[in-house]
């Protein structure tokens, strides 16, 4: 295969990691969103791996695999599973109606490429051009914490943002080495383990996962 | 060699109390284990100090003096926190608060926090340092909802989530860096390495790495408490149990801090300019204000002492931003004197709350009468930390603010204005809550004079005597900062 073609390719997956971070954006019922979330990590994981072709870097197809893994199928399921125990079947409230959001993540797009402009004239790998998609994916990310207030959609936001930032590394430098992302794979690990125990505690303290009624702890009480 | 065991033993303890963490002998392990950690740190910090920076396990580890009083620090304070957390949580047990499966969660995480931070000081790699810090972050944050009461439950949710989405700036941060360092070192896991770094901090771009410098800034910031990022450390630090509020507080800010200077060096010689310490100023004199004019409308006693921290945070903070031979030097004593009284801070505070079985500023009355050693190590640790003379922190704030006269006389104002708030706001309280007749609902408590004694000691001895070692780390040290 030639190097246009996948670098088309490459530049393809990260529309649709841009793609998949509005819809999450736009999305308010939580099993949606968890499958969103799955397909974020899916694009990213075929990203990844063909990445690792054109550069010839073996340990990505390591990282496209645990990604796979963990952000397509382990994190999702434990999501799942934990929407179906603690039986959340109510669609979200917003605290910015979805079409204001949804320009918010537009100019969070364009100030994205305008603030990696200097690393995408330095660069030369073919992936340049993604890094500026995959900062949006984090503020996207971001954006989406702050504006949901219920516990599991700020899990996703935060998901969403560590997809963001691995994806971030990938195009930049053809991904972190290999000791770092195994590291940062075995915190999200360990982190969705406290999600989940927080969401059974929360819901048993709170009778709901709606951040909302945790308000108690303000310096004007 | 000894590096090894310094850093496997919490590790291991860890393992260890995950399983047993709830017998009777459990804190007699930590306490153990601690001990033997701080025992180590002192062989590595003698080794250090004889023959300089040790990099060791293929380039993986590097202590130079910087790190190592840190990590020697660290250790003695978790083994002194072990000490005072024996009957402390042995009496939260008793009231019902913890139960066996909680005892042991607590010791393991205790013990796992502990690595996380040694492993954030040890380290040369710069990714892993921010692997380690998530790691510090994640082990404590069961900790603090550890008695599931809502209040500590939403605490801990925002420090989960406001320290998550803050450190995963920290990231961003850190691939920008290594974006600028591979360019000049090569591909691999060399161009991380914080020995190589500092080897061509030069020739690194300066545009990338000033704008990661921002990123670091906001992520490590979160997590050292700096104004406006700060939100989620009040909580966290009441809310949970007091000997975790005490390593928080005295130990986990110190470290996030050191990532942030570790970071600003490397954008300082890439950049030439006083681009890192100017972001840093800022927020240090913002934190200093906000915090310090926040003590005087507190209710809880822990949260006004979270208050204070960040304070004392942003007074580092500011004066690692200041640069210069003095600044830098008061900023590194700073740190060291701010963790020591503080823990014994909290230490006073938590058996002041187990005696009146609360929090509230108001309901705490009386610890003269009550019990004088309680009464008097608060009321002292309390003129400690606002910054009277004979003790530690009166030094280092003196040295600093000697530099913001020479080196930035217009912002002096606002830090005097800062310190003079938080020294009326600190002593006001305590003093009320010191003074008068013990009330109905005290009832005494055996507490545990030693950990508090020998924190104090220390601020007091170091006020006048600086022993050689340090003064020649602090040295050098400074020396790299410049």
């Amino acid at each position: 295969m030639n190097l246009q073609l996948l670098a088309q390719i490459n530049s393809f997956l990260a529309a649709l990691v841009l793609l998949t971070s509005f819809a999450m954006l736009s999305q308010r019922k939580i099993n949606s969103l968890v499958t969103l979330f799955a397909w974020q990590g899916l694009f990213l994981s075929i990203n990844t791996a063909v990445v690792g072709f054109v550069a010839a870097k073996h340990h990505l197809y390591i990282s496209s695999l645990l990604t796979l893994s963990l952000k397509v199928i382990l994190l999702p399921y434990i999501l799942h599973v934990l929407v179906v125990r603690l039986k959340i079947r109510k669609e979200m409230e917003t605290i910015v109606n979805i079409p204001t959001t949804m320009l918010i993540g537009i100019a969070l797009v364009i100030f994205s490429y305008h603030l990696t402009a200097p690393v995408r004239e330095m660069s030369t790998l073919i992936t340049r051009s993604t890094l500026a998609v995959a900062l949006a994916t984090v503020m996207i990310g971001l954006l989406m914490m702050i504006t949901r207030k219920h516990a599991v959609t700020q899990i996703i936001g935060f998901l969403a943002m560590e997809n963001g930032l691995f994806f971030a590394a990938t195009s930049a430098t053809y991904g972190m080495p290999l000791v770092v992302e195994l590291g940062v794979a075995l915190d999200v690990l360990i982190a969705a383990f406290i999600f989940g125990i927080f969401f059974f505690q929360i819901s048993t303290t709170f009778d709901s996962l709606s951040v909302e009624q945790m308000e108690s702890l303000r310096e004007d009480n | 060699m000894i590096l090894l065991v310094f850093i496997i033993t919490p590790f291991v303890a860890a393992l260890i109390l995950a399983f047993i963490g709830d017998r009777r002998f459990a804190p007699e392990i930590n306490i153990f284990s601690s001990i033997l950690t701080f025992t180590a740190g002192i062989v590595l910090a003698l080794e250090v100090y004889r023959h300089g920076p040790v990099i060791a396990g293929g380039k993986f580890f590097f202590v130079d003096a910087f790190s190592v009083y840190l990590s020697v620090l660290t250790a003695f304070v978790s083994s002194t926190t072990a000490v005072f957390s024996r009957r402390y949580m042995q009496r939260e047990r008793e009231h019902g608060r913890v139960g066996k499966v909680r005892m042991r969660f607590y010791h393991a995480m205790f013990q796992m926090f502990i690595f996380a931070m040694l492993l954030c000081l040890l380290t040369n790699n710069i990714g892993v340092l921010w692997i380690a810090m998530e790691l510090a972050t994640l082990s404590t944050v069961l900790l603090v909802s550890l008695y599931r009461t809502p209040n500590a439950i939403e605490a801990a949710w925002k420090y989960f989530i406001l320290c998550g989405v803050g450190i995963a700036q920290a990231l961003f941060g850190t691939v920008l860096l290594y974006f600028a360092a591979e360019k000049v070192i090569g591909e691999g896991g060399e161009a991380l390495l914080w020995t190589n770094l500092i080897e061509v901090s030069g020739r690194l771009e300066p545009t990338i790495l000033s704008l990661a410098f921002v990123f670091l800034v906001v992520g490590y910031g979160t997590k050292v408490g700096l104004v406006p990022l700060h939100n989620w450390l009040p909580d966290a630090h009441s809310e949970g149990p007091t000997p975790i509020s005490a390593v928080l507080s005295g130990l986990l800010l110190n470290i996030a801090l050191y990532a942030l200077v570790r970071c600003k060096v490397l954008v300082d010689g890439s950049t030439h300019t006083h681009y890192a310490g100017n972001i840093m100023m800022g927020f240090g004199i913002v934190s200093i204000l906000v915090a310090s004019f926040s003590i005087l409308r507190q209710k809880d006693i822990k949260r006004m002492f979270s208050y204070s921290s960040i304070e004392h945070m942003g007074i580092a903070t500011f004066a690692f931003g200041l640069g210069g031979p003095i600044a830098t030097y008061g900023a590194l004593l700073h740190m060291l004197m701010h963790s020591l009284t503080k823990s014994s801070i909290f230490f006073t505070v938590g058996h002041a709350c187990q005696m009146h079985r609360t929090q509230e500023i108001e309901k705490i009355k009386g610890l003269f009468k009550g019990d004088a050693f309680v009464g008097w190590s608060l009321m002292l640790g309390t003129m400690a930390i606002a910054g009277m003379p004979p003790f530690g922190i009166f030094t280092s704030e003196f040295l600093i603010l000697t530099a913001v006269i020479k080196n930035a006389p217009l912002l002096t104002p606002f830090i005097l204005i800062g310190l003079a708030a938080a020294f009326a706001g600190l002593l006001r309280k305590v003093q009320y809550m010191v003074s008068g007749d013990t009330p109905s609902y005290f009832n005494p408590i055996q507490a545990a004079h030693t950990p508090v004694l020998l924190h104090m000691v220390l601020v007091l001895v170091l006020a006048f005597y600086m022993p050689d070692f340090l003064n020649k780390w602090f040295q050098t040290t400074v020396e790299l900062l410049k």
